[in-house]
This record gives C-alpha cells, sequence and structure tokens, in this order.
C-alpha cells in the first residue's frame, strides 16, 4: 500500500478545489496534492458557461449591497446573510485576482472586463436587471479552470490524476487523511495530511434530465457523511429552466440574458403571467415551476413535455460572437440553428444548494452549534456555507467555487502554521478495501447501470420541482427496494486495472446516499421555499422553517437558525 | 435503426494484444457515439473501457478514433456515421485498457511550453486593461480543451515522440500573444528547439480534427513567424 505525506490534500479539481491549491502552492514552504477522479480541466467547472456576478460596475452603476440583496432574495431568504456578504463584496477581488492570473475575460471598448445581465441579478435591490455577469463568451467556466491549473502548474502543487477517493481518515475528530484508489492500477493509496478538503462537486446524476457530468455524483458528500458529518439543506435542488430536450444539456442563461425569450405552444411569452418584472430573467425556480405548468396546462409545444427557446428576433452576430457554445450545441445535438428555428427546452437537473456544512471559510462543522472539524475544509457545489439558500441564483455557483475556494484555502495556510500531524491508526485503508471487494465478488445477478437509472427516473418524477409527501414516500420505498439490490449486484468486469465496472458500482453507492439525504430532508420540510415547492403545503413557513436542515446518516435532524443582518424576509416576488 | 459496431478492444490483465470485437446496437439517429459506447457497456459488456465525463464536448474526456477520424464520442451523432461504426483508442499514445490511453506523454508536452500567464510587475488595484482587438487575438486558442485530438491526428507526431505537437504549440500561441503575458520571449525560444514548431510540416489533419474548430495549423504558422522575427 503507497502511502504519501503531504501538508494538505484537496480532494477534486475543480474551480474550488485548484482555488484552494493554488493559494496553498504559493506558500512555497507547503506541499499540496490535488486529487481528481479525472483529468483535473475535465471537471465540471468547465461546462459554466454565463458568468461570474461582481459589482464591478464596469457597464453601468453597481455595488455589493445590491448583488449582495439580490442572493439573499434568490435564496428565498434562507441563506447566511453573513457569507452572503463576504460572496458579494470578495466577488470583486476575487475577479481581479484571476484576471491577473491570465484569465482572458471579454472586454468593453475602454478595456475592461465586459459584463452582462443574468437571471435574479438587479439594480436598486430589485428594480430591473443590471450588467453583472463577468464573461468570456460563454465559456467562462471552461476560462476559470484553464487559468487557475495552469496557474497551479506554476506554483508547485502535486496532482494524483485519476485518483478516485473513497474514504476520509479522522483520528478523533480530526482531519488526518484520505484513501485513494488509483484507478489505472486499482491500487489503494493512503495520503497522511494534516488539512484535507472536499471540492467534489454536485450530484445531478440523481436525477433523470441532468445538466450535469456522468462523474457528478456525490462522493464527498457520500464519504463525509458516512463519517458522521451532517449533509445540510439537502431539499433544495435547482433544475435550470433550459436544458436541450431529453438530453439536459445547459442552454446558458446567458441566452436569455443576451435576449432570449421563452415560449409556449402558442407562441405566448408565458413569464409575462409569472413574473412580470424579470419576466425571462426572473431566477430558475420561478421560471422552471412556470414551465412544468405550462406543459402540465397543455400549452407545452405540440402539447408535450418541452417549450421553446426563442433566438430567431437576435442579431445573428450576437449568436456567433455573444453564445457560440450554445448555437453549436443547438447545431450539433438537434439540428437546429437558432438563428432561424427555436431551440426545444425542458428544464434539467441542475445544481445541489445543499451539501457538506461549513463556516465562511471552508471549515466544515459537525453539528448545529457550528463546531468545526479541525483541519477539515469543504468549498464549492459539495458545500454549504449556505450563501444560495432555497434557490442559488445564476452565476453565484462560479462566485461561490472562487470565493470560498480561495478563503478555504488561505484558511487553510493559517490552519498548518499550527496543526500537528496526527497518528493514523492502523490499516487505514481497510474499510474502503472490504468495500470495494464486496462490489467486486457480489453475485447477486443485479446490474448497477439498471439500478441507477431507475434510482434517476424515480428521482424525477417523485422528488423533482413539484413535490408532495405521498410521491417523496413512495421514493423513500422505492430508495430501500434499490439498496436491497444494489447489494446483490453483479459486475462484469473482477480485474482491478481500468476498472471502471467497479468504479461506477461504488458511485452508484454515493449516489443512493446523496438521493436518501435530499429525500429525507424534502420529506421532513413541510413548506415551500425556492427551489423545494411541496404541493401539500404551498406556502413558505417562517415561524416554523425560517431554519437550516442537518440530516445525519443515522435519519436524526439537527436544525441551525439562519444568519440575518441586513435584509428581514419579506413576500418574495418579481 | 440497429448499427453495427467494431471496437478495438484490450485488456492488459487478459489479452496478448488488441483483437475486434463486434455487436449490434439500437440506436436513434440522434445518439451520440458515446450513447452507443454507453449501450454495450451497461448491457452488453461491462468491461469496456473508455474515458468520459460532460458528455457535450467540453471537458474533452473521449476522444477516440471513430470511423477512421479523431472525435470526441459525445460529439459525434450515429446520423453522420451510417450504421457501421469502427472505434479505437487514439494513436500515438500507449493503450491503458479498450480505449484508454496514457495521456501523460500529452500533459507532458502541455507542461514543457510555460502554459501559465507570466506578469510579474505589481498588478493595478483593479484589472489590466486589454483591449478588445488585443483580446480578439488570443480568442481561438483559448478555445483548447487539451482533447488531444489534433497532436493524435498528426504524422509528424506519430513519427517523432519528441515533438511538441500542435496541442502544446497552440497553448504557447495563447499565452505569446496575449498583450499581459510578459514571458513570449522564453516561449518562443522553447518553441524554436527541434522539437518545436518547425517540425510542423502544415499536413492540416490538426485543424481537420479540432472539435473546437481553432485554426491551429494557422496559429502554429504564426508562430514560426514569431521566432524568425523574434531573431531578426
Amino acid at each position: 500500500m503507497p502511502v504519501h505525506e503531504y501538508d494538505a490534500v484537496i480532494v477534486g479539481a475543480g474551480g474550488a478545489g485548484l482555488f484552494a491549491a493554488l493559494e496553498l502552492g504559493r506558500q512555497r514552504d507547503l506541499r499540496v496534492a490535488v486529487l481528481s477522479k479525472l483529468y483535473p480541466t475535465r471537471s465540471h467547472t468547465g461546462a459554466a458557461q454565463g458568468g461570474i456576478g461582481a459589482a464591478l460596475g464596469n457597464e453601468e452603476e453597481d455595488h455589493w449591497e445590491w448583488h449582495m440583496f439580490d442572493t439573499v432574495k434568490g435564496g428565498d431568504y434562507l441563506v447566511d446573510q453573513d457569507a452572503a456578504e463576504i460572496l458579494a463584496r470578495e466577488a470583486i477581488e476575487t475577479i481581479y485576482d484571476l484576471e491577473h492570473y491570465g484569465l482572458p475575460f471579454d472586454r468593453t471598448p475602454d478595456g475592461r472586463i465586459a459584463q452582462r445581465r443574468f437571471g435574479g441579478h438587479t439594480h436598486h435591490f430589485g428594480q430591473g436587471p443590471v450588467r453583472r455577469a463577468c464573461h468570456a463568451a460563454d465559456r467562462t467556466g471552461h476560462m476559470i479552470l484553464q487559468t487557475l491549473y495552469q496557474q497551479c502548474l506554476r506554483n508547485n502543487v502535486h496532482f494524483f490524476n485519476e485518483f478516485q477517493v473513497v474514504d476520509l481518515l479522522l483520528e478523533d475528530g480530526v482531519a488526518a487523511g484520505v484513501v485513494a484508489w488509483e484507478i489505472l492500477t486499482g491500487e489503494l493509496h493512503v495520503f497522511h495530511s494534516r488539512a484535507v478538503m472536499f471540492a467534489t462537486g454536485g450530484w445531478g446524476r440523481i436525477f433523470k434530465v441532468s445538466s450535469n457530468a456522468h462523474t457528478l455524483t456525490g462522493d464527498g458528500a457520500a464519504i463525509c457523511w458516512r463519517r458522521g458529518i451532517p449533509l445540510e439543506d439537502m431539499e433544495f435542488y435547482q433544475f435550470h429552466p433550459t436544458g436541450i430536450y431529453r438530453l439536459g444539456i445547459l442552454m446558458s442563461e446567458a441566452a436569455r440574458g443576451e435576449g432570449a425569450i421563452l415560449r409556449n405552444r402558442y407562441g405566448e411569452r408565458f413569464m409575462e403571467r409569472y413574473s412580470p418584472n424579470l419576466l425571462d430573467l426572473a431566477p430558475r425556480d420561478i421560471i422552471a415551476r412556470a414551465m412544468i405548468t405550462e406543459i402540465r396546462e397543455g400549452r407545452g409545444i405540440d402539447g408535450k413535455d418541452y417549450l421553446h427557446l426563442d433566438f430567431t428576433h437576435l442579431p445573428r452576430q450576437v449568436l456567433d460572437e455573444k453564445l457560440p457554445e450554445i448555437t453549436s450545441f443547438a447545431r450539433t445535438y438537434l439540428g437546429v440553428d437558432p438563428a432561424t428555428q427555436p431551440v426545444p427546452v425542458q428544464p434539467t437537473a441542475h445544481y445541489a444548494m445543499g451539501g457538506i456544512p461549513t463556516d465562511v471559510w471552508g471549515r466544515v462543522i459537525r453539528d448545529e452549534h457550528n463546531t468545526p472539524v479541525p483541519g477539515l475544509y469543504a468549498a464549492g457545489e459539495c458545500a454549504c456555507v449556505s450563501v444560495h439558500g432555497a434557490n442559488r441564483l445564476g452565476t453565484n455557483s462560479l462566485v461561490d467555487i472562487l470565493v470560498f475556494g480561495r478563503r478555504a484555502g488561505r484558511d487553510m495556510a493559517r490552519y498548518l502554521k499550527e496543526a500537528e500531524r496526527v497518528l493514523v491508526a492502523h490499516n487505514p485503508d481497510s474499510d474502503a478495501r472490504e468495500e470495494l471487494e464486496r462490489l467486486r465478488n457480489s453475485s447477486g445477478g443485479e446490474k448497477v447501470g439498471a439500478i441507477r437509472e431507475e434510482l434517476a427516473a424515480c428521482m424525477m418524477e417523485w422528488c423533482g420541482i413539484f413535490r408532495n409527501g405521498a410521491d417523496l414516500q413512495r421514493m423513500l420505498d422505492k430508495l430501500g427496494e434499490l439498496r436491497d439490490r444494489y447489494a446483490r449486484i453483479t459486475l462484469d468486469d473482477r480485474g482491478w486495472k481500468f476498472n471502471q465496472d467497479l468504479l461506477e458500482a461504488w458511485e452508484l453507492g454515493c449516489l443512493l446516499d446523496v438521493a436518501e439525504a435530499t429525500v429525507r430532508s424534502a420529506l421532513n420540510r413541510t413548506e415551500s421555499r425556492g427551489a423545494h415547492m411541496r404541493e401539500d403545503y404551498p406556502k413558505r413557513d417562517d415561524a416554523h422553517w425560517l431554519k437550516h436542515t442537518l440530516l445525519y446518516r443515522d435519519g436524526r435532524f439537527a436544525y441551525k437558525p439562519v444568519t440575518i443582518t441586513r435584509f428581514q424576509p419579506q413576500e418574495r416576488k418579481y | 435503426m440497429k448499427v453495427h459496431v467494431r471496437i478495438k478492444r484490450f485488456n492488459p490483465e487478459k489479452d496478448r494484444r488488441p483483437y475486434w470485437a463486434d455487436y449490434e446496437v439500437p440506436t436513434d439517429p440522434f445518439d451520440r457515439v458515446l450513447d452507443v459506447l454507453h449501450y454495450i457497456k451497461w448491457n452488453l459488456d461491462g468491461t469496456l473501457a473508455l474515458r468520459r465525463s460532460c458528455a457535450h464536448g467540453i471537458c474533452g474526456s473521449d476522444a477516440m478514433l471513430i470511423n477512421g477520424r479523431n472525435r470526441l464520442a459525445c460529439k459525434v451523432l450515429v446520423k453522420d456515421l451510417g450504421d457501421r461504426i469502427t472505434v479505437e483508442p487514439l494513436r500515438g499514445l500507449p493503450v491503458i485498457k479498450d480505449l484508454v490511453v496514457d495521456m501523460e506523454p500529452f500533459f507532458a508536452k502541455y507542461r514543457q511550453v510555460m502554459p501559465w500567464l507570466v506578469n510579474d510587475e505589481p498588478p493595478p488595484a483593479r484589472e489590466r486593461l486589454q483591449s478588445p482587438e488585443e483580446r480578439a487575438r488570443i480568442d481561438d486558442t483559448t478555445k483548447c480543451i487539451l482533447c488531444a485530438v489534433c497532436t493524435t491526428a498528426c504524422p509528424i507526431f506519430w513519427g517523432n515522440g519528441e515533438f511538441l505537437g500542435p496541442a502544446a504549440l497552440v497553448a504557447a500561441h495563447r499565452f505569446i500573444f496575449d498583450s499581459r503575458d510578459r514571458a513570449a520571449a522564453e516561449r518562443l525560444a522553447i518553441l524554436a528547439e527541434r522539437s518545436g514548431a518547425f517540425k510542423c510540416r502544415t499536413v492540416f489533419n490538426c485543424t481537420d480534427a479540432c472539435p473546437q474548430g481553432i485554426e491551429i495549423t494557422k496559429a502554429i504558422q504564426e508562430l514560426k513567424r514569431a521566432i524568425v522575427l523574434s531573431r531578426a
């Protein structure tokens, strides 16, 4: 069993992980390793399209207080406002940092970073749309990922590519390292480190129609949950309004930021009825619900389960220069030219607002009293700070990974100045080894792919955009059945080298865990707020539910108050 | 429609040499080749190994040789290939298992060209200014997703593993022509070496193959010109 010694180990090489690694790598005297199940430039940050929200005011007047307000209101007042203030304030300096690292932002005629409109981002506390999203065409995430990876290479960060982390080492409640499986050889490695950070992204693959990569299976959240860390606000899952019909591939909100319009079978701009003020730039939860309502009432295209995203009134130049990627997606996957034909779209599972609970320095907390787990960090989609509350605004996922990835890196550097090396128990890899052997040798005839498909189809049906108690209970029962079948899987591949059959089986275990946390939390919260819409409890209920859910793996719930500083909860209208 | 799929298989733990395996797969014309491979992997033979992640041409994981051309499996549709599909691993990199090749030699070349912005002058409090025209100069080469389609389509690279290859040259271009960068001279010196830009014989395979539509050959000629001008 190979053993490695590092000061910090970062799991995941998207924006949050790489920014933290870069902050540590720049210290020069720290040994930093990034472990990724992929090659770092394959991480899903690279799929982010539209932009990064920051009140630079390059195009028109803007203030971080407006950005903070939009974030709080967008999250239906479940956002922790101390965290939202940090997000909105530090977004600005973080953008400048990234620019100095080389990110090729689009530019205004006077050479500043160009900005555009995005859903839910407003001036004067909700008066109307504002140009806040800093962008590089519709490839903003790609540019972030490339820039941070490049600077990590320059700054002495060690990469372990295609290393799947399968366990977290905690000794007396202190982070001590991780166990990782080298996919190429099938060997287990132990990484000893005084600080461990999870930046493993989301779990959109629990749903059938999803914008997420196949590899987004909730690994980091599941690993922490199994080691006794609660998961926060798991009931809040965002569906992005405009996924390409059936494929789920994202058509960026930047499309509507640049003027595209959603239409039903009668060609009607239906958002006029749901959000008279912001129209097609209302927050995502509101538009996704409006779309499902249109479809349920028979106004989907040809009466089917999709609608049209209409670009045909926009100049071709806007498509070619500002939205080249999504224009190419429509052409490649649908054979549709958006300049002349509308694009069929439906809501697609997109983003987990909940996750591993942390404080504003990315430190993982273990309970409702905010007790930190020394040396353990999380940031990005796998974490819950919480800056997104019940519904994330467009662009704020990139702001989150950058601001809190950077902060986690800085705090780890501080922590490592004091922290002592933690001794690890004998055979730290034994649990992981046992689990992988069990999966490899199990022989009940069940297939991983079939279980995963059924999980995703049922989650879409019973735990999707509209929910109710009966469906959620049905889903919980279904999860029990799927777990039984998971215990009886048979793999085709019994080898060790690049055994993706085994990898997918292990990932399915994570999917089942995060799906269960999602369903249990959704069943438990008897109100509707943001992306969590209960048909049997259609109203927001601040008296009982203005609080964060913490769910432990043993089924125990705890609750954390929402931090409210500047903005008292109000009715949420757009 | 049913398609006939041939895949070049190799399992290092079992096979002494690669062999062809044949599969019949029910498909929709708008299915991606990746969907076809997933069908095989999830229904017919779980031992099939291939890399993939985003499934829409952004992450660059699933480059492979499809009907004789380097492509991303998630970016080519069944309807554009007909009812016979042949899939092989990329050429010029060692095969690990089935469609998975060793990417380390590829990334090693990328790292050789200093693929990061160098500017150690103290930055301003806000952004460094860059005009839209200066930004446009590097627009094409910033699109690279490091999928290795170009480098493994290059006959010079097949014949000479020392050649930096198109992808590394694209990365160098992206920084050399960035108005904010200060290390062009160092990079041009690296590219001027024997394994560098002048190894390119303008075959255009890279440009033809690039899933991002980058004009790679043109970029490489701009690098050659810059090297020559830097010596003048």
